[in-house]
């Protein structure tokens, strides 16, 4: 470990306690239809159950067959169905049509469907609509957290994004207020909250209400302070190439719900393996917050190692060798498989990153993020996109573009559009009005004036002050202010200087030293002056919306110095990227405090943008 | 203290008592002769119906209700039919059976409630008797009809009639009768001179009950204990029959010598009694049998009624209130003359103490030294609580508390709760409030039930005391308490909104757990709308004030309440109900006011109504978003006309929304269409949807160069990209020389280096090398280190003097093979730096 932790950094609460109720509450729910009984589950939601109750469990409880809900017919021979679904619209629906079909076949079977975490009037209205409303039983399962690490809590909600982002739709403001008030009631109540965005503010109320509505328990808190924080705060960070191991094993292999599966080019057999990546993993623990540059000699150390402790057999006498072999052999043989798989990936993930355009991808970021050489970027964009070489990532690199630059000149606008749509489909028009709409690529113009959009939204700033810093085009709240922001925060070091990537001296490590995680330099610096005082042009820059409001528990008890209060809760609204997660753990160990990241669901640039698409597929 | 006994009668093992409750506060005039009578138990209200016989039109007979101290609490002339029965539901409303079978309920003051039938049958064959009865379910009224059928509803507040089966045999009305509860249903026993049957729902059952004597040759009248355990049967020889309500088993029976058919006749037993017991009523006489052959006789000398109750008998009659009961272990062990239980000695001990006298140590010794001085106290505690008279209670306790003082660990629970419980009987046994419960009884139906029945009776103050008092939790007490009292306060209508909603709002401030939307929901019934608006600006709740507002046609008021909660789940029941209830129109008004509505209403519409949307942008003249639908509803069209006729309506909305880049973007897709169609057609190639790159490229992958050019200068296609294009198609094909021709066709705009790279990844080295030299100096050391030429691109970076470029080279160099080679790099490299 290049960095060593510090000796007083405060223990973690025990998460695991969210799973036992999730499914204790799972399992009452499903002996209400008492009987074998056929189990559909939202797609989504099969990784998230499995990691709370498992098949042999649910087969415990009289659950028979298990489908994925895959909104076509279905073929169950069961008279009881049961549908574990998140609350939408299109399941609902598909679930009256299989009713309605069964009626007219002349089938009786018994139908209950489980909303989690909660059911949404809008579906209880579908299902009235449809006349299934009397023929189904509804229930919620409050299964609102899960725990994927020691410190990382997952609501496993990716739509939250699109739905409150883009749609305007608050629906999982609740729930996310929701999530905090169980945290509450599980672990205590809170000294401070901070927040920034619009969304982070109506989720404190929320949970605010239900603070109030609730009985008030008096009990040590478990964390000292929250900050919530909204995902359209920071697009920055998530669009960037993630370099730090956990995140480029996102990036690459797709981590889902805290596993991900290599494929046979990792494993080097013929079948794919899934692994849990967590910190049981030690291996795994101790490089994934690493620079990818120095993941490969830590597995070559370790590989070292290993083979001296399997050495330590020679010499020994058969007493010794007994011990050995009942002590150490299985752990090191674990160790032995888990680094063998590491290596693979690492490998693998080299093939791909040390390719010309990997490095040139990067270096185009990096120019972006500083400001410098705009036009070879355009013009390396350009060729990106002509080139067809990655949907995705051309879209990442125009966002990447417009907000670094406050919005692209008309010209460049309509002709790398035109040329997007040429090599991509005329569909992209959707997508392109769904990124305009989001402030994440812009066209500049002059004399701009408040489109309907964004009027109706309201989110209007007056805000004349700030024209010295921003230009002309302030009015416009969506716009962003990068560049100001990153001069006044230090985001982005001075060019020139060498990075050791090794010895990590900032945040900035988790991008090759080329630029600190806006989101998270936020977090460092609200935390620092235990509130938004000094930050004021900051936080208009970022269009306001920032709180920050003295928590449940009296003064005294904030004053007592235990170790709770040196651990910060951060909830990220709309997603958080595991390069997020890494620079706040380094910045966690720099001042001896924990960060415990609550977020909406693990994202990173593809699923962002891909949430964001709105070609046929998605549809 | 000797006349605590001096009421007092034997009767086998045990004594009853006859304690006077009330001096009747009425004034009747003929006492209670010619009326019907109900008196509800637990120490609840008693109707009176006078002349209730007279049918003639112009004397209304008058309905009274009173408390059980006689105090008047409404009063009214019935106007409706002829009344065969009056009786109490368990929640204190008033029944009032008609002769048709219509049931009217009222409440305790007098307020109307409901009606409801009891079928048609009843109705048309008229009612002969009813029966109104307490079960587990609730309330329950069983009439017998003209026809001699039985028909029966458990439940008045969840009505289910049920017609019980024929009597066999029976002619006339049957000598008597009474209702069960066994097995979890309701039944009728009744008596046909001396033959009896059970009716359930199914069967009419013989039965005869063990051991009733056979002088007996008709039953005469019957009744079941209050907790429907026990029967008792009077027969026409006067002899009482005992026993258990299933008739499997005789108790006793006894010869009450007279064999006219009694008044009434009820139970009269505690619960754990030894001795089963019911009481006969005839004209001025009354006789209580138990085990033994002798009876108790009382003598009456006003028209009575009785009503039976948990633990005892009460008597009610034109000017006194009685209750008779067994007299209770703890009291009989106490005040029994010479008794020497534990409970006796403490009592006389503290009576010493209390004149100063040693005596009392001797009392205390001897009770001690048997060490029963707690189970002494236990007796005092317990008998205190049976009493009636303050005095008596007070000197029970007294002693207990004396007796408490030679105890070291005695737990304090039982003396404190019993002080407590008293407190609170004594304040409602009082006159003005009029409720004798005994403390069994008070036990039975808990504090909850009496402080509902305080608030039935509009005694909010009393109650409010009582769960202070008591230190019921807020939610359950004093906060209940207060919203029944705001509820009625809403109702009063001679005083103006403003007084009553700041009236309640400052009484209810800060009370916990109170619901104005209930209040206001009240104030709503009442037709009070605008008071309804005032007090649920007090409700904290959104999700229970806005349905109220709905209710009360306060649709943007509860839109915008709704919004304000930030519960999205919330503006969808209103914007669902909107839908349904406004029209089109007014509805998408009262959305554009509103963007959150507006969009969760989206939403949905995107799922369930797309048609809907289009409207809704219509209205709105939001062209571009218009456009956008129809992009989108294009690619879900399979048929290509239909397609392109989508994509022509999107171009032209795109144009009225001005938006010249998208209008024409669609328009050159409807073009790729065409062509794309077109060539299928023709050349069998499967394009349809394709993008123009990927159209482009399937073309040059099957050697339609022609075709592709065409589209190339159709759609102003980059250089750029067509070169890119090109390139990477012929190098696919691997055909070399259409390549070199096509880099030779003209300056590439795109470089040589792609070229070097592009026949490099097939693995033609060969091929690169040719176009090395063409390459730009600034990526010769690449385009040279691409086709593994280590001399040429060390020569190149030479050449440039470049030292990064010179340190890439250097990087790729092999120790063993290079060695001349690296140590001119690094020569270079140091001059480099110099410079």
């Amino acid at each position: 470990m290049a960095h060593t932790e510090r000796r007083d950094a405060p223990g973690l609460p025990d998460f695991s306690l969210l799973k036992r109720l999730a499914r204790d509450q799972l399992i009452f729910l499903l002996e209400q239809l008492p009987g074998k009984k056929d189990l559909f589950i939202d797609a989504d939601l099969m990784s998230p159950l499995d990691r709370i109750a498992n098949v042999t469990i649910l087969k415990q409880h009289e659950v028979d067959k298990l489908y994925k809900v895959e909104l076509k017919p279905i073929v169950s021979s069961s008279d009881q169905l049961c549908f574990l679904i998140r609350p939408r619209i299109q399941t609902v629906k598909w679930i009256s049509d299989l009713v309605n079909s069964d009626k007219v076949a002349g089938r009786f079977r018994r139908y209950k469907i489980i909303f989690t975490p909660q059911k949404f009037y809008a579906c209880e209205t579908v299902l009235e609509e449809q006349g299934v409303y009397g023929d189904v039983t509804t229930d919620e399962w409050n299964f609102y957290i899960l725990p994927l690490d020691d410190d990382i809590l997952s609501l496993e909600l990716p739509e939250f994004f699109r739905d409150n982002f883009l749609e305007g739709d608050q629906r999982w403001v609740t729930t996310a207020g929701s999530a905090l008030h169980l945290l509450q009631s599980v672990y205590g109540s809170f000294s401070k909250v901070y927040g920034i965005g619009r969304c982070a503010k109506m989720v404190y109320e929320s949970w605010r209400e239900l603070m109030e509505e609730g009985e008030q328990r008096t009990r040590q808190p478990e964390f000292a302070k929250v900050f919530l924080i909204d995902r359209d705060v920071d697009f920055v960070t998530p669009l960037c190439s993630q370099v730090v191991y956990e995140g480029l094993v996102d990036d690459i292999f797709r981590i889902k719900c805290g596993s991900v599966e290599f494929g046979p080019d990792v494993t080097s057999s013929d079948k794919s393996i899934k692994v849990m990546l967590n910190s049981q993993d030690k291996v795994f623990d101790e490089i994934r917050n690493e620079h990818f540059s120095n993941v490969f000699g830590f597995l070559s150390q370790k590989a070292k190692n290993l083979q001296t402790a399997y050495d330590k057999r020679r010499g020994m006498d058969i007493q010794q060798m007994k011990a050995f072999v009942a002590d150490e052999l299985k752990g090191l043989k674990q160790e032995h498989r888990l680094l063998s798989l590491h290596i693979g990936a690492s490998e693998s993930m080299m093939k791909k990153k040390t390719k010309q355009d990997f490095q040139e991808l990067l270096k185009t970021e990096h120019s972006l993020l500083e400001g410098f050489e705009i036009r070879e970027c355009i013009t390396h964009i350009e060729e990106h996109i002509n080139r067809q070489v990655s949907m995705i990532d051309s879209l990442r690199l125009l966002c990447l573009l417009s907000i670094t630059e406050n919005g692209l000149l008309s010209k460049d606008y309509k002709s790398l559009k035109a040329q997007y749509l040429q090599s991509y489909g005329i569909e992209h028009l959707l997508t392109f009005a769904n990124l305009r709409q989001l402030g994440l690529l812009e066209e500049q113009q002059a004399g701009e004036t408040l489109t309907v959009m964004e009027s109706k939204v309201g989110k209007l700033v007056t805000d004349k002050t700030v024209g010295k810093l921003t230009d002309a085009f302030s009015s416009l709240a969506k716009k962003s202010n990068f560049r100001a922001l990153s001069k006044r925060l230090a985001l982005v070091p001075k060019s020139g200087e060498e990075y050791d990537l090794r010895v990590p001296r900032d945040m900035a490590y988790v991008f090759s030293g080329a630029y600190i995680p806006l989101s998270c330099k936020l977090i460092e610096q609200v935390m620092e002056r235990d509130g938004w005082t000094g930050l004021e042009e900051v936080a208009r820059m970022l269009n306001g919306q920032e709180f920050a409001v003295t928590g449940g528990c009296s003064s005294s008890e904030a004053r007592n110095k235990t170790d709770a209060q040196r651990i910060v809760l951060v909830m990220f609204l709309g997603g958080c990227t595991y390069s997020e997660i890494s620079a706040l753990q380094f910045l966690g160990k720099e001042r001896g405090c924990r960060f415990i990241v609550v977020t909406t669901a693990i994202t990173n640039s593809a699923r962002l943008l891909e949430a964001l698409l709105d070609n046929g597929a998605s549809v | 203290m000797a006349f605590v006994t001096a009421n007092w009668n034997p009767l086998g093992e045990a004594f009853y008592r006859k304690i006077e409750l009330y001096e009747m506060g009425w004034n009747l005039k003929d006492g209670l002769r010619e009326c019907l009578v109900a008196a509800a138990p637990y120490g609840g209200p008693i109707s009176l119906l006078k002349g209730h016989n007279r049918r003639s039109p112009s004397a209304r007979p008058q309905l009274e209700i009173y408390s059980s101290s006689g105090l008047p609490l409404a009063s009214f002339p019935w106007k409706s039919g002829v009344v065969k029965q009056l009786g109490w539901t368990v929640s204190d409303d008033l029944l009032c059976v008609q002769e048709d079978g219509t049931v009217l309920v009222y409440d305790l003051l007098g307020g109307f409630k409901r009606h409801f039938s009891m079928g048609n049958e009843v109705s048309q064959s008229q009612v002969l008797e009813t029966k109104i009865f307490h079960s587990p379910y609730g309330t329950g009224v069983a009439i017998l009809t003209g026809a001699l059928r039985f028909t029966l509803a458990t439940n008045i507040d969840d009505i289910k009639l049920r017609r019980l089966p024929e009597v066999p045999g029976l002619q006339g009305a049957p000598s008597c009768w009474a209702v069960l509860t066994q097995d979890r249903q309701s039944k009728v026993l009744l008596a046909n001179g001396s033959h009896l049957f059970i009716l359930d729902n199914t069967a009419c059952t013989p039965v005869t009950p063990p051991g009733l004597s056979p002088q007996a040759s008709s039953i005469v009248h019957m009744c079941d204990s209050f907790s429907y355990k026990y029967l008792a049967l009077l027969t026409d020889s006067g002899h009482v029959w005992m026993g258990t309500s299933n008739l499997k088993e005789k108790l006793s029976e006894v010869d009450t010598k007279i064999k006219t058919p009694p008044k009434q006749m009820a139970w009269c037993r505690r619960p754990k009694s030894q001795q089963p017991s019911a009481v006969v009523m005839w004209d001025g006489l009354l006789i209580v049998v138990g085990e033994c052959k002798e009876t108790i006789q009382y003598h009456l000398d006003d028209d009575s009624i009785l009503v039976p109750e948990l633990d005892g008998v009460r008597i009610i009659s034109g000017t006194h209130h009685e209750l008779l009961q067994e007299v209770p272990g703890a009291c009989e062990e106490i005040f029994k003359i010479a008794s020497m239980a534990p409970g006796a000695l403490l009592l006389e001990a503290h009576k010493e103490y209390e004149k100063e006298s040693q005596k009392a140590d001797e009392y205390l010794r001897e009770i001690k030294e048997q060490s029963l001085l707690s189970e002494a106290v236990r007796q005092c505690v317990e008998a205190a609580g049976h009493e009636h008279e303050p005095e008596t209670q007070k000197t029970l306790l007294r002693a207990a508390s004396f007796g408490k003082c030679f105890l070291s660990n005695f737990p304090p629970e039982q003396f404190v709760s019993m002080c407590r419980d008293l407190r609170v009987l004594n304040a409602v046994r009082d006159y003005t409030v009029g409720i004798p419960l005994t403390h069994t009884q008070f036990k039975q139906m808990t504090v909850q039930v009496l402080i509902d029945r305080l608030v039935y009776r509009k005694l909010y103050p009393l109650a409010i005391e009582i769960c202070r008092y008591l230190k019921t939790p807020e939610y359950q007490g004093v906060s209940r308490v207060l919203k029944h009292w705001a509820c009625y306060k809403v109702q009063q209508k001679e005083e103006s909104d403003e007084v009553i909603a700041k009236a309640v709002s400052v009484k209810l401030a800060d009370a916990a757990g109170i619901s104005y939307s209930e209040i206001a929901t009240k104030a709503y019934e009442s037709g009070r709308t605008e008071l309804a608006i005032k007090l649920l600006e007090f409700e904290p709740r959104s999700g229970e004030q806005v349905p109220l507002l709905l209710k009360i046609k306060k649709s943007p008021l509860a839109l915008s309440k709704a919004i304000e909660s930030g519960d999205t789940d919330l503006v969808y029941t209103v914007v669902m109900y909107l839908k349904n209830e406004l029209n089109r129109g007014d509805f998408f008004m009262m959305l554009r006011n509103q963007p959150v509505a507006l969009s969760l209403y989206k939403q949905f519409c995107k799922h369930q109504e797309q048609d809907t949307l289009k409207d809704l942008f219509n209205q709105d003249d939001d062209h571009e978003e218009l456009g956008n639908l129809y992009v989108k509803a294009s690619y879900k069209e399979q048929r290509l006309e239909a397609r392109i006729a989508l994509l022509q309506s999107a171009v032209d909305e795109y144009y009225k929304a001005k938006n010249e880049f998208s209008a024409k973007t669609t328009e050159d897709e409807m073009r790729l269409l065409r062509f794309q169609r077109e060539l299928e057609e023709k050349k069998g190639e499967l394009l349809v949807g394709f993008s123009l790159h990927d159209t482009m490229t399937t073309l040059l992958s099957v050697g339609l160069h022609k075709q592709a050019e065409q589209l190339y200068k159709d759609f102003r296609v980059p250089d750029k990209r067509f070169w890119w294009l090109k390139l990477k198609s012929l190098a696919e094909k691997e055909d070399w020389e259409e390549l070199e021709k096509f880099g030779k066709s003209k300056k590439s705009p795109i470089g040589y280096l792609p070229f070097v790279e592009v026949c490099i990844k097939h693995h033609n080295k060969y091929e690169a090398k040719k176009y090395v030299s063409k390459v730009t100096p600034e990526q010769k050391v690449k385009a040279h280190l691409a086709v593994g030429d280590m001399e040429g691109a060390a020569e190149a970076a030479i050449e440039r003097r470049n030292e990064s470029e010179i340190s890439t080279v250097l990087s790729r160099c092999s120790a063993t093979t290079d060695h001349l080679l690296m140590e001119r790099l690094n020569r270079a490299k140091a001059t480099a730096v110099k410079k």
